[in-house]
């Protein structure tokens, strides 16, 4: 083989998560601030920055579970029984949050789906960190099967990637809406940016530390001579980060601390690379051991490589169409 | 509550009531999304306001029942990782990558053009506008296109062979897609978004018409909803007998099941019109037969030998009263749409179709009917192949995930209490919708001017009612 597939594969899927995270973050993020919001009028103005645009944001997470299912079907067969209740919940959540775009327009009392909307967004997120420190964690596997107990994925750490990945959400979402809005509601969110910032911050320091210290492999990519002088690259990236962020802040402007927010994300994601590859589930399975035959592997991919450019484009498109501040008159279609 | 059954059988019925409620909404989103597409290009060519009406009135429908079919959807995709996790190992790799080009040139297409539909008209103008409609539309078609391949190749599968670890490796991707099934499948089930769509269409088009016979835009509809039953239904039926012939080649059990044969009819089998299939003595109870016809309608010949179930071993034999009562559901109402097509052809040459109370309750009746008919048919298709998953070569039992019983429980309850409150809401918002006329400005509620003042009050049934200027 020319090429390897799987590793160009095991690329994309965690482009497409990459991707599902920085868009469905600042989405869900909006979700979890909502019962924050102080009027009826500044929520409307909330949900209507993202109606056009969640359910694409959303096929991003079909994609990372349907790549998965697609070209790892191993390591897909594995993980889903493993994490059973936080993907299940995290379904039913998205159901909730995901009619809640139309039902709302569809009541006299929008409450109950306000409600609905935020539970929803709420424990998505939650579960989605909770699944990713469970993954961290490592998955007991015997025999091409899942072999651990049903509560395997509850732990301190699990829960700590829970509430983190629940806190970055909101700041992105906060940071969203600093771009999107004008007058009070841009005004609080600016505020709740900057300590929504500080919290995810912190979070994620405390999972740096702790990641390594959870498998001495993990400990090993990371401070290990001479590869360690490239893995610092990536703290060296989030330091820069930070002070763009907050002088973002400071000077009232409204792309940057979006842009910042999501950096914090891709950086973090870029410190899981490290820690994982070349794992898939670890501790036991790599992306070779997961993959699926290199005849279903080539295939997929001439699709992927033909329309992933064209899904960005369009993607960017509608964006684009609906960039700009909101407009509080306009109503919903 | 649900202790005493198996992880396999709940993990079974979870499946089979989560796709249940998501193919309710593709068979109505698919037809709509084209319904739409042509209404918004009828409007742009014409320029008749009636069209925007109507466009504009079903598109706040379609946005309630896509957003309903989308996350029951995300649902279904990670249920074959949590449920049936030996399956997805062994069939991954050549149903993931369907199933990935069917979220590349499906659902991102669909849920990128989506927001534009709704929300753009103004902002990107009417051409780029159309072609956001039209690519949602063709999303849609595209998703029904990929999906059935996948499952065309569950039940006929072709193209592949299998490795050391026993799974299915792709051998050509040709056979795998046109796998013998798929054309059948994907023409059958498109004709029956269509056809479910138009009856909605046609009720709603009715109900407004038993209330005012002058209202244009229920005229409008009706008619064209008439037109697509009286000509879809036939296709339909044609299709459907078709599918027959490809299932009898691929799959007899199947077909044995649908026809109620217990026993091998070496000089010509009987068709059974109505019955009660008797499992504990493998005979169909106070059968109507027609003498033959089975034969005839299988192998063009009255007499011609057809073998049944007594040919199959037992532990290959899939439910055959579920099966025979599915296909004799959906095969009755094909036949009652067809009535109801050739009734609104005959109206319409009398001049009385918008008149005809009769016809007009009729079409309300037949509403729901393309929802039941594709519910059976899936039915048939479904229940018809077990005891297999991929058919003759894995079997549901052996596909499972390794669960244990209480946790696939817990799901499934949380499934249906959840799905009936959502979905049954949603249901609910999608009928007040339709109880109202297409000229209503903005259905009433809360998304916009509710009432202007000092208007005359408008017909009692219709509160939101604002007359045309
Ligand atoms: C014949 C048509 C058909 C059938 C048999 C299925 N679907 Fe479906 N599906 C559609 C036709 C469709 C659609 C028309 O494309 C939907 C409905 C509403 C929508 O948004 O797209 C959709 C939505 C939809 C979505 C959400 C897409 C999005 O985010 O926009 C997912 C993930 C799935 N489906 C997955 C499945 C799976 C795993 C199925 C099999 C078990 C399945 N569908 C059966
Ligand atoms: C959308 C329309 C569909 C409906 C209404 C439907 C319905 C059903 C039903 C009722 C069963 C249960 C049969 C039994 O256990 O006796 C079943 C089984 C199954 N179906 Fe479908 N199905 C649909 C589409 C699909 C598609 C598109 C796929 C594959 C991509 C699929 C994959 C399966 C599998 C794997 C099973 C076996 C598990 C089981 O027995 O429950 N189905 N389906
Ligand atoms: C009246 C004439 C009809 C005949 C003879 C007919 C025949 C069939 C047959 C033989 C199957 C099973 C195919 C298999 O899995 O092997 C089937 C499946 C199905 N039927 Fe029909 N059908 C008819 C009408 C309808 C109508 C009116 C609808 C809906 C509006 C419908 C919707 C379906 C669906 C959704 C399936 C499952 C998917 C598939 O296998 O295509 N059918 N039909």
């Amino acid at each position: 083989m020319l090429f390897d597939l799987a590793f160009i594969w095991a690329g994309l899927i965690a482009f497409a998560v990459m991707t599902y995270v920085i868009l469905d973050g600042f989405d869900l993020g909006i979700g979890i601030l909502f019962p924050f919001a102080k009027s009826e009028a500044d929520r409307d103005l909330m949900m209507n920055s993202v109606a056009p645009v969640w359910d694409g944001n959303e096929t991003w997470l079909v994609l990372g579970g349907g790549g998965l299912f697609a070209v790892f079907p191993l390591a897909y067969a594995v993980i889903m029984p493993a994490l059973y209740i936080p993907i299940t919940v995290m379904l039913l959540a998205l159901v909730f949050r995901g009619v809640s775009f139309e039902y709302r327009w569809r009541v006299q009392n929008k409450g109950v789906w306000d409600i609905a909307f935020f539970g929803g967004s709420f424990l998505a997120a939650l579960c989605q960190g909770i699944a990713l420190g469970a993954l961290v964690q490592g998955i007991e596997v015997t025999d091409r099967a899942y072999s651990g107990g049903w509560f395997d994925w509850l732990s301190p750490f699990s829960i700590l990637t829970g509430v983190a990945v629940v806190i970055g959400y909101a700041l992105l979402g906060a940071t969203w809406i600093v771009l999107k809005t004008e007058n009070d509601i841009q005004v609080q969110m600016r505020k709740w940016s900057w300590w929504l910032g500080a919290a995810t911050l912190v979070l994620i320091g405390i999972i740096s530390i702790v990641t390594p210290l959870l498998d001495p492999v993990y400990f090993d990519r990371w401070f290990n001579l001479p590869g360690s002088l490239w893995t610092m690259v990536v703290p060296l990236l989030m330091l820069g980060l930070i002070w763009k962020f907050f002088t973002g802040l400071n000077d009232q402007r409204d792309l940057q601390p979006f842009l910042c927010a999501l950096g914090f994300f891709v950086v973090s994601f870029i410190g899981i690379g490290v820690s994982f590859y070349p794992m898939m589930v670890p501790p036991t399975l790599t992306i070779w051991d997961v993959a699926a035959p290199d005849s279903s592997l080539a295939f997929a991919l001439v699709g992927a490589v033909i329309l992933i450019p064209i899904i960005l484009a369009y993607t960017a498109y509608a964006y684009w169409v609906f960039r700009g501040k909101m407009d509080p008159s306009e109503g919903y279609h | 509550m649900l202790d005493g059954f198996s992880a396999e059988t709940l993990a079974r019925v979870q499946f089979a009531f989560t796709v249940s409620f998501h193919i309710i909404f593709p068979a109505f989103s698919i037809g709509l999304a084209s319904f739409l597409a042509v209404l918004n290009a009828l409007y742009l060519k014409t320029r008749d306001e009636t069209y925007l009406t109507l466009f504009t009135y079903w598109k706040k429908i379609f946005a309630v029942a896509f957003g309903m079919g989308v996350v029951s959807g995300i649902v279904m995709s990670y249920q074959f990782g949590t449920n049936w996790s030996v399956f997805s190992d062994r069939a991954g790799p050549i149903v993931g990558p369907l199933m990935a080009y069917e979220v590349l040139s499906a659902f991102f297409l669909e849920a990128g053009f989506l927001g534009i539909m709704l929300f753009g008209r103004e902002r990107v103008g009417e051409k780029l506008h159309m072609f956001a409609t039209a690519m949602v539309a063709f999303g849609t078609l595209m998703s029904a296109t990929w999906i059935l391949s996948v499952n065309s190749w569950m039940q006929t599968p072709a193209g592949y062979s299998i490795n050391d670890v026993g799974q299915f490796v792709p051998e050509d991707w040709w056979q795998i897609v046109f796998n013998p099934s798929f054309p059948y499948r994907l023409v059958h089930m498109v004709l029956a978004a269509f056809l479910t769509t138009s009856l909605v269409v046609g009720a709603v088009g009715a109900l407004h018409l038993l209330r005012d016979k002058t209202d244009r835009e229920a005229r409008r509809m009706f008619s064209m909803a008439m037109w697509m039953a009286a000509i879809v239904t036939p296709l339909q039926i044609f299709a459907g007998d078709l599918h027959g012939l490809n299932t009898l080649e691929h799959q007899p059990a199947k077909v044995m099941a649908m026809e109620g044969h217990y026993e091998s009819h070496p000089h010509g089998a009987p068709l059974i019109l109505f019955g009660i299939p008797n499992p504990e003595e493998r005979r169909i109870d106070y059968a109507i037969e027609i003498p033959y016809a089975s034969s005839l309608i299988l192998r063009h010949q009255w007499d011609a030998p057809l073998d049944g179930l007594d040919t199959i071993p037992d532990d290959e034999e899939p439910p055959v009263a579920i099966v025979f009562f599915s296909f004799r559901v959906m095969v009755g109402l094909g036949f009652a749409m067809l009535g109801l097509g050739m009734w609104s052809l005959w109206a319409r040459w009398k001049g009385t179709i918008f008149t005809s109370p009769r016809l007009h309750r009729a079409a309300i009746l037949m509403g729901p009917s393309g929802f039941v008919a594709v519910l059976a048919g899936w039915i048939t298709t479904e229940v018809g192949r077990q005891p297999y998953t991929v058919y003759g070569m894995l079997r549901t039992s052996e596909s499972l995930a390794p669960v244990d019983a209480p946790a696939v429980a817990a799901s499934l309850i949380a499934f249906i209490v959840v799905y009936f409150a959502v979905f049954g809401a949603g249901t609910f918002y999608i009928l007040r919708m339709m109880n109202k006329r297409p000229a209503t400005p903005k259905l009433g509620l809360r998304d916009g001017p509710i009432r202007t003042a000092g208007i005359t009050p408008a017909p009692q049934i219709d509160t939101d009612f604002i007359p045309r200027a």
